[in-house]
């Protein structure tokens, strides 16, 4: 009897999302575009830049530094400065996002086994590119310093530090990027979706009518949870088949690990969708709800920057992120076959998050009902 | 009609917006409260600066040259650093992320060094983290060169072959918060602007107070002019209290004049807020016009807008895309306000497109406003 009032209500939610055409599309549409633009856009290589040289050395070292320049595939327009202010013109406007001048003695400091002097002037603008750029430049001096007499004189003892790049081998940013959108993007949707869901019915006035149902209040919950979760999955499937066929990440770890745990992070994210829902009077509230919590929870991941580089007040707050979480699993179970016990590691807060917010939901509900 | 009564119309058109929006909470959450933690989050939590990155040592043979080398990596203010024998005590470690990196200094380095034979050490790192990946190859590799420069000038004085100085120009300390600060106003206004906007606009479309706004004497252009101008403002407001709290609580510098400031954001607000008019009027639905706002406005204005990746670095197509992402043109001219100073050249080819993109949206909003009542 329970489960006919229950599934009639699952029903008649997925109608209220599905049922219109541009309420399809808008489910479909923009988060496969999300993963495909996003994924490709994000990547903090640096490619196809242009900078400037102001070569003020005749001989022969100064010829060879900018040919390798020239040489590298990270650069796409070398320009010849010809004073100090053809440099400060195409930094300030950007035109440029590095000067090397390379002073004139240089060759004859080299020849003579004395230091030879190369500076680099960089747009702290973009200061993270900017230090990229320096990290190659720097490389591109270090290797021309190792052929030099003096150089090669001094190889012998240089420490050489070998790297190797585990779980993903040629630091691939699309690897990082896609499991990362898959959980962001599957708590974008499941968010909105929840916290719409009661909002709407508030502000269409059909919410007096749900109450009047023969359902009980946490059957009314239960069928609003359980659609934003059907949509999450179903996103969430599309997802990981375009990470495996289109992006061509390795799955590493068990499917049904992931799949396990992700019933816990969507609970979760409808639970706090839910508690926003019953929160707010109008469905724009609603919205705006979802997204004040999404875009903190978004920053303070992981997924930008690691959650041990932010300050330590600050690293307990992570702590009610589902995201943190989840993305550690995704993460885990695509590249590194991450084992169970740890998947469970990071399931058991997801659970008790969704129990929580589920909770405060439920309560929240009934005290506006009296 | 006359001119003053038409005046007179089109202000308590404003007036009533004004209200509308001044009495709703959420207008207040996105535009004062939600900037408000975006900086902080920017200011304080989310730093592109590596600090103390948790690695492995392992320091297979124990000779005074190996624990020389490792008191040089722990000493180093990017490392925390835990010495083991072994790296099998780190493997699972990495896997769990509990390091982000393993040097081993191997068993040979003693003997190669002293014979001149290229003494390696190896750098194990989590690549599924490919920036803190590179971050720690990159510090790795400089608390060994350090190491090996402390050496050589005991023993002889020469310096590098090539000594290469690098000098960041506008922001010489290289704080991320200095650049993610203005880049993230950017974003504040493209929420204004977009994201709230399109909502309300759809609701009124929704609850069909636009068409009956539209029996109404007002002409369209007045209609959509009156809506948006409160946003408009508040667009302005929102983005002042960034400023003052970017410069005043988190010491930004401002080296530009506030008359840049304030025509790069009334100018980006044109291309935004049109936006958000479009949305609303081709959907008439909020959760439609939630979705495409954060699909088509904040989402680009994030990730392809150069604010945290390098458009130069992204594939043709997706550059091509970035062409009519107005926040592309606002940030760096805003960076510059802040770091730089006035670069008018800049300025005004940024003002030029954004006004050419607002313009574009606002017709074309305006066509669609039409041709749903005819």
């Amino acid at each position: 009897m329970w489960w006919t009032r229950l599934s009639a209500l699952i029903v008649k939610e997925l109608l209220a999302v599905l049922r219109d055409p541009k309420g399809r599309f808008v489910l479909i549409v923009p988060p496969v575009m999300q993963l495909l633009v996003f994924s490709y856009a994000a990547t903090l290589e640096v490619r196809n830049v242009d900078v400037m040289v102001l070569n003020r050395d005749s001989g022969h070292w100064g010829q060879e530094l900018i040919e390798r320049i020239q040489g590298s595939p990270t650069f796409r327009r070398i320009e010849t400065a010809e004073n100090q202010t053809d440099i400060r013109e195409a930094i300030d406007g950007q035109t440029a996002i590095a000067a090397i001048e390379i002073g004139p003695d240089f060759s004859r400091n080299i020849e003579a086994g004395t230091s030879a002097d190369l500076q680099i002037i960089l747009d702290g603008r973009r200061s993270n590119a900017s230090q990229i750029v320096s990290g190659y430049l720097t490389q591109i001096g270090m290797t021309l310093a190792a052929e030099t007499p003096a150089g090669r004189r001094a190889m012998a003892k240089t420490v050489a530090t070998v790297p190797r790049n585990w779980f993903n081998a040629n630091l691939t940013y699309q690897w990082f990027m896609v499991p990362n959108l898959i959980a962001s993007i599957a708590l974008l949707i499941g968010l909105i979706v929840t916290a719409l869901s009661i909002a709407r019915e508030r502000e269409l006035g059909t919410f007096d009518q749900l109450m009047v149902s023969p359902l009980r209040v946490h059957e009314i919950l239960i069928g609003k949870l359980i659609p934003p979760m059907m949509i999450g999955l179903f996103h969430m499937t599309l997802y990981v088949l375009a990470a495996i066929f289109i992006f061509g990440v390795p799955l590493r770890g068990s499917l049904f690990l992931l799949y396990g745990s992700s019933i816990f992070y969507l609970g979760s994210v409808a639970g706090l969708g839910l508690f926003i829902s019953a929160l707010s009077m109008t469905q724009q509230q609603a919205i705006l709800g979802a997204f004040l919590f999404m875009v903190p929870a978004m920053l303070l991941s992981g997924f930008a920057t690691p959650i041990e580089n932010m300050p330590d007040w600050l690293q307990p707050v992570t702590i009610i992120n589902p995201l943190r979480y989840f993305l550690v699993i995704v993460k885990g179970v695509f590249l590194k076959d991450i084992p169970a016990a740890e998947v469970l590691n990071q399931t058991v807060p997801l659970a008790l998050i969704a129990c929580a917010t589920l909770g405060a939901a439920a309560w929240l509900f009934r005290r506006r009902l009296e | 009609m006359s001119t003053s009564s038409r005046a007179r119309r089109f202000a308590a058109l404003v007036r009533k917006e004004s209200y509308q929006a001044i009495r709703d909470p959420s207008t207040i959450l996105i535009a004062f409260v939600l900037p408000l933690i975006l900086l902080f989050l920017f200011g304080y939590g989310v730093s592109l600066d590596t600090t103390r990155t948790r690695i492995g040592l392992v320091l297979e043979q124990a000779t005074p040259l190996t624990q020389d080398l490792s008191a040089s990596f722990q000493a180093s203010r990017y490392f925390s650093v835990t010495v083991g024998r072994d790296r099998r005590m780190f493997e699972n470690d990495l896997v769990l992320g509990n390091v982000r990196g393993i040097v081993v200094i191997p068993a040979d380095f003693t003997t190669d060094y002293a014979a001149g034979n290229r003494p390696q050490i190896q750098v194990l790192v989590d690549g599924s983290d490919p920036n803190t990946a590179n971050f720690v190859q990159n510090y790795a590799q400089g608390a060994v060169a350090n190491w090996e420069r402390q050496r050589q000038s005991e023993t002889v004085a020469a310096g590098p072959p090539i000594s290469i100085e690098q000098r960041f120009w506008f922001n010489p300390e290289l704080t991320s918060r200095n650049f993610l600060v203005p880049g993230s106003i950017a974003i504040v206004m493209t929420l204004v602007g977009t994201l709230l906007t399109s909502l309300v606009v759809a609701r009124e479309w929704e609850r069909g107070t636009m068409e009956a706004m539209m029996a109404t004497p007002v002409t369209a252009a007045e209609l959509l002019a009156g809506k948006i101008l409160p946003y408009f403002l508040l667009g302005l407001a929102s983005m002042t209290l960034c400023v003052l709290l970017a410069v005043f609580l988190f010491g930004v510098p401002f080296r530009g004049s506030v008359a840049a400031l304030y025509a790069l954001s009334a100018a980006f607000l044109i291309p935004a807020l049109g936006q958000g008019l479009l949305i609303s009027t081709a959907t008439k639905n909020q959760f439609l016009a939630s979705q495409i706002a954060l699909t088509s406005g904040f989402l680009p204005a994030f990730l392809l807008s150069g604010f945290l990746f390098e458009i130069n670095s992204m594939p043709q197509i997706i550059q091509w895309i970035t062409i009519i992402v107005p926040a592309r043109y606002l940030i760096p001219s805003l960076q510059t306000v802040f770091l730089a100073g006035d670069i008018w050249p800049m300025f005004a080819r940024a003002i030029a497109v954004m006004l050419t993109i607002g313009g574009i949206m606002f017709l074309l909003a305006a066509r669609s406003t039409r041709k749903r009542i005819g």
